[in-house]
């Protein structure tokens, strides 16, 4: 069929469509060599974790191993508890995520639906604190943790970071767009303001959560900064702050063991994103217009 | 409701006021502290050294953000373009580094950069491009962590872009086109206007992203050469942490603040403008 239609076609028409077509493979080839280009450091990361440690600090440098070895995957487990550090961080970013989820709601929800005087003012603070760098409240909130006797754990890790301004008002833009004849029916129905927002708000917030969720997750995963100061027991690191305690007192970087451990911090946060990455992409698109 | 605003309250409206009344005093941490008045805020401004890390930062903001936005707008033009073929596969492909954190970004940057084992330095010294140690240079050192910043953050800008090259409407570019507007025409006069509202979303937070810069330059350079790469988080940390200074620290955190304060809202400002004389 389409060869007979292909026949019928002028020849100049043809030739048009065909260069068209080179044209698309063309272009989509530059930029696939320029995606590898630009993605280089994440190859790096990935074939530098198989290489044998003389490979690694050969000279002239290669980018895929001749022999593959797992033997830096070893060394991490060996030179720093990295199970530990990888429960550590589970422990941490879960938690907070958990708990920012649970508060961020209860809050957006009361800004988005209750009346109360304030609600307004409430808001425009909120917002405003989103300019407020963490690290100039760093050391207030510190002692702070500290006066609960709390530092070195797990729990004054997370409390500070169990509400973020971020994530209630990311939730009551969410909330103020969903259909208000909804809860109001059930609020007619005799429903009580909890049931409202836990079975009908909620349960229609699922995409905005679950995209928060992966937000605050990653974000509290790949934190450096407070777990570097808050932590002082090696064993209560997390896996990327952990990751920085294998440069040696000399300097020198063990860069096989290194990526190996890169590569496996970065694993679940792959494999979390690749799963949920279209709506995470699309989330964080609407965020930036609104 | 409440449980979330006890959250806020304690560790983030609370510890800023701590902060402000820490500026003020002599604070090691331990033991009771010493009203000094304004001589923290003093030092900062006759302390050469301090002062330093202010202009550093302002140079890593003044590079690091026209950069990140350029590289994600020129991506979001190009993966918007219908001839692409696999659209989503590079859009994932090339949002991966935003999930990698900063410090992992660092350790490849290193690596890749290192004189002797660095791969990046071998291809670019076999085309007659000898870097040298990037992390020693005095010169090269900011820039150098202001690549791996912007590779690591084009991605979620480039999202944003995306969306918002998405939404604008197909009509306003087919009336340009019977106007005579040319491709470059077209961006200017159609694509650049509509995104307006984009480029104030994605302006304001690369600029407070850059001046919270700390991260790599912790992992890469620990702030040097001789203090070339010492931003103004990074002395926050050695001065609080290491020098346990806790009243300075504070005072320079607050100059931070209020700078970051007054930056996005004459950005807000300004964007804000423009966007009324594009609708009007």
């Amino acid at each position: 069929m389409s060869a007979a239609i292909a026949a019928t076609m002028p020849r100049a028409q043809h030739r048009a469509s065909l260069r068209k077509r080179l044209g698309r493979v063309g272009f989509s080839a530059a930029v696939l060599v320029l995606a590898a280009i630009v993605l280089l450091p994440c190859i790096i990361i990935v074939l530098t974790a198989f290489k044998p440690v003389a490979e690694v600090n050969a000279h002239p440098p290669t980018l895929a191993p001749h022999h593959w070895t797992l033997d830096n995957f070893r060394a991490i487990f060996s030179d720093l508890p990295f199970k530990r550090l990888f429960l550590n961080s589970f422990l941490f970013a879960g938690g907070v995520t958990l708990f920012a989820l649970i508060f961020d709601a209860l809050a957006a929800y009361a800004l988005a639906r209750l009346d109360f005087r304030g609600n307004r003012l409430l808001l425009v603070v909120i917002v405003a604190s989103l300019m407020i760098p963490f690290q100039a409240t760093l050391i207030p909130v510190y002692q702070l943790v500290a006066h609960l006797g709390w530092v070195n754990s797990i729990q004054g890790m997370i409390a500070p970071r169990a509400a973020d301004a971020f994530g209630i008002f990311f939730l009551r833009q969410f909330f103020i767009s969903l259909p208000r004849d909804l809860d109001n029916a059930a609020r007619i129905d005799g429903a009580s303001e909890f049931r409202v927002f836990w079975n009908i708000v909620l349960p229609n917030a699922m995409p905005a959560l679950l995209t928060l969720g992966i937000f605050t997750f990653i974000n509290n995963w790949n934190d450096l900064l407070w777990p570097l100061v808050f932590i002082t027991d090696p064993k209560l690191a997390t896996v990327t702050s952990g990751l920085t305690m294998l440069t040696g007192p000399s300097g020198i970087v063990p860069f096989g063991t290194m990526m190996a451990g890169s590569l496996v911090a970065v694993a679940p946060l792959a494999v979390i994103f690749l799963i949920v990455q279209r709506r995470f992409v699309e989330s964080i698109a609407t965020t930036g217009i609104k | 409701m409440l449980p979330a605003l006890v959250i806020l309250g304690a560790f983030v409206f609370w510890p800023m006021l701590a902060a402000l009344r820490l500026s003020f005093t002599e604070s090691s941490g331990f033991g009771p502290s010493r009203w000094v008045g304004l001589a923290n805020y003093s030092t900062i401004f006759h302390d050469p050294k301090i002062l330093k890390t202010l202009g550093i930062t302002a140079m890593y903001a003044v590079m690091f953000t026209p950069t990140a936005i350029i590289v994600a707008l020129l991506f979001a033009l190009v993966l918007t373009n219908k001839a692409l073929i696999g659209r989503g596969a590079f859009r994932t492909a090339l949002f991966l580094p935003f999930i990698v954190s900063m410090a992992v970004a660092a350790f490849a940057w290193s690596y890749l950069l290192d004189p002797q084992l660095g791969l990046l330095n071998y291809w670019l010294s076999n085309v007659g491009i000898h870097l040298g140690n990037v992390l020693q240079d005095p010169r090269l050192a900011l820039p150098t962590v202001v690549v791996v910043a912007v590779w690591k953050s084009f991605g979620f800008y480039m999202v944003v872009f995306i969306a918002g090259l998405q939404q604008i409407p197909e009509d306003l570019y087919e009336a340009a086109r019977i106007d005579g507007a040319g491709r470059w025409r077209r961006f200017v006069y159609v694509t650049v206007p509509q995104l307006s509202t984009t480029f104030a979303f994605v302006v304001v937070f690369a600029t407070i992203a850059a001046l919270q810069a700390f991260d790599q330059i912790y992992v890469m350079t620990g702030g040097g050469p001789y203090r070339h790469t010492q931003t103004v988080v990074a002395e926050i940390y050695s001065q609080g942490f290491k020098k346990l200074d806790l009243g300075l620290a504070s005072a320079i955190s607050y100059v931070l603040l209020l700078i970051t304060l007054v930056l996005s809202l004459v950005q807000f400002r300004f964007f804000g403008r423009h966007e009324k004389d594009v609708v009007g």
